[in-house]
């Protein structure tokens, strides 16, 4: 077929309208970042802030950083992100191995009793009382546990198990290994690439948390980062005063944006292939 | 030492309890590992799904969910709902936000991924993969601050842009005109690359063949996207949106809550949202448990119906 013309217009609008996708997705990040370190005089000169500001400021960045409870939010967001990632892999492993084997007595009572937790839940009061009578509200544990495993994980990693040969635990089990011993030596090395894609999930899933953080949580010590952007979200905008080494409250939030978002959009692009792979687990079994 | 876990089918006996405690035995690491799974999913899981029944009590905190008085009459939480003029307010809300959702965020991803499909230049094209992905993993917090600095009313990009050329300021976060709008635009633009990747999947499966046959045939590319690429796709596109039928009363809390503010309550105050404040914040635990319970039940409701839809329609095309 002869390349025609309007071919040639297709390929151009077919880019055309991608770079705009494109550019959509990141216009906003960066407009928030450009208002993040404009200076307080360029504001009042422009009259408000505009899209590339002639000079540079991280007046915000260190206002926040030193004067503000967002390093404290930090920490508790890496820690709890650190310690639940873990621990949602090693319950999520551990629940899906056995599934994985066809002939465990009770498997399918056990599949349908967390396949029914997809349909049907108590809703948040009463999830909220049994966290309560458990002792667990603020403190770290509440915003870990309550959902320590996703059931749709479990379904993965449980598919994911099924599909390995079966003659690798035959020999394993004649050569007289214990089940804990053949998962953490033969199964666990295997499922790296599918442990790594689900891990990327939940620990995402723990940078943004929020809703277990405002159900559970009313200590601010214990505010995780989400939290505490926010309520910085949510001050209202002060009336911009004359002075000249103030900073906007408009700037100080986009900073905050800035500082929460970063570590996401650093890691992302590396690990993209990963999370695209899990989308399509995912949509498999769904 | 242990015994070999998969041995030979067990021979069928009369004593059958005997045979399956016979052979859980052998498979007793396997529980072991299951204990922690199993653990989490009864407390946190299966005891509240007992809690609901605070729904029927008149629960107070000190006598907990066990010694709370029963209800009179039963049904008592849900009839102050059902006559309360919140009931309609929040299920008009809950089901157009999520309408909107599925209606409009329908197509952008679908064009999205036949523009991709379309794009044969791979760097250009996982390039703008990787850009359009991204917004699927910033936070509704993140999101939140986005839209201030485009759409405040004191200093936000639009109104700046309206102010140059001599307009009046839209108040677009605090009014209700706009709020639902905001909503539906701000999921269209976190999911617009990543809901592509499952339509893209599906157009990686379709029959080479079809497309060289349409070629033969003389058709141009948009042509062979009608009559070739969409088809192929139809199936998915169709489960996707049974099955998302499904979740018509969870219209998205989290971005909600982040989101809304007094003045739009009319409009953005969900079914979830309003549990939360009768619950949390008023402290109205029965209420807000039966409202949270009616909204559980209709989602059954909901996801088994669609899902049953999605395998009838299935079978039929497979």
């Amino acid at each position: 077929m002869v390349k025609s013309s309007q071919d040639r217009i297709f390929n151009v609008v077919t880019v055309v309208i991608l770079v705009l996708c494109g550019a959509s997705a990141v216009f906003p990040l960066l407009y928030v970042l450009s208002v993040s370190v404009t200076p307080f005089s360029e504001v009042l000169k422009n009259g408000g802030f505009i899209l590339i500001p002639r000079s540079v400021t991280l007046d915000a960045y260190h206002k926040l950083l030193t004067d503000s409870g967002l390093p404290r939010a930090f920490g508790v967001t890496v820690l709890v992100t650190a310690i639940g990632t873990v621990l949602n892999l090693v319950v999520t492993a551990l629940t899906a191995y056995p599934l994985s084997r066809r002939k465990l007595p009770g498997r399918s009572f056990f599949l349908m009793a967390i396949v029914f937790t997809l349909l049907f839940n108590g809703g948040i009061i009463p999830t909220y009382l049994v966290v309560k009578e458990l002792g667990l509200l603020n403190s770290i544990w509440a915003m870990i546990l309550p959902n320590l495993v996703w059931s749709f994980n479990v379904l993965i990693m449980k598919s994911f198990y099924e599909s390995l040969p079966e003659e690798l635990f035959e020999s394993a089990r004649i050569d007289g290994a214990r089940e804990f011993r053949i998962l953490w030596t033969i199964v666990a090395p295997l499922s790296v690439p599918v442990t790594l894609t689900i891990g990327l999930f939940y620990t995402v899933g723990h940078w943004n948390e929020f809703f277990q953080a405002i159900m559970y949580v009313s200590d601010r010590m214990l505010f995780p980062l989400q939290v505490i952007v926010r309520e910085i979200l949510i001050q209202t905008q002060q009336p911009l005063e004359n002075a000249e080494n103030m900073t906007p409250t408009e700037t100080l939030q986009m900073a905050s944006v800035i500082l929460a978002s970063l570590p996401i959009i650093i890691v992302y692009p590396f690990l993209q292939k990963h999370f695209t792979k899990g989308m399509l687990l995912g949509s498999i079994k769904g | 030492m242990e015994m070999p876990i998969a041995a030979q089918p067990r021979a069928e006996q009369p004593r059958r309890l005997a045979s399956f405690f016979g052979s859980a035995w052998r498979f007793r690491a396997f529980y072991v590992m299951l204990l922690p799974g199993l653990i989490y999913y009864v407390l946190f899981k299966y005891l509240p799904m007992y809690g609901v029944i605070i729904a029927f009590k008149d629960f107070n905190m000190s006598s907990g969910i066990l010694h709370s008085a029963w209800a009179h009459p039963w049904n008592k939480h849900f009839l102050t709902f059902l006559h309360s003029p919140y009931f309609s307010q929040l299920l008009t809300n809950t089901v157009l936000i999520s309408v909107y959702k599925l209606l409009f965020g329908m197509v952008p991803p679908i064009a999205m991924a036949l523009l991709l499909n379309e794009c044969r230049v791979k760097w250009f094209r996982s390039l703008i993969q990787t850009l359009t992905y991204m917004p699927h993993f910033l936070s509704w917090v993140i999101i939140y601050g986005i839209l201030l600095a485009l759409l405040s009313q004191s200093s936000g990009l639009v109104n700046q842009w309206i102010k140059d050329i001599g307009g009046e300021t839209i108040p677009f976060l605090t009014s209700t005109s706009y709020f639902r709008s905001i909503l539906v635009s701000s999921e269209i633009w976190q999911n617009l690359g990543w809901g592509a990747i499952i339509y893209l999947a599906a157009i990686a499966g379709i029959d080479p063949t079809l497309y060289e046959a349409a070629r033969a045939d003389g058709a141009g590319r948009l042509r062979m996207i009608w009559h070739v690429t969409l088809p192929g796709i139809r199936t998915v596109i169709i489960m996707l949106f049974i099955l998302n039928l499904g979740h018509l009363l969870d219209a998205g809390f989290e971005q909600i809550y982040i989101m809304y503010n007094i003045q739009v309550y009319p409009v953005a105050d969900i079914l979830d949202t309003w549990v939360f404040r009768t619950g949390l914040q008023q402290l109205n635990f029965s209420l807000a448990s039966a409202v949270g319970l009616f909204k559980a039940a209709i989602g059954l409701v909901l996801v088994l119906g669609s899902n049953r839809i999605a395998r009838i329609w299935g079978e039929g095309i497979w």
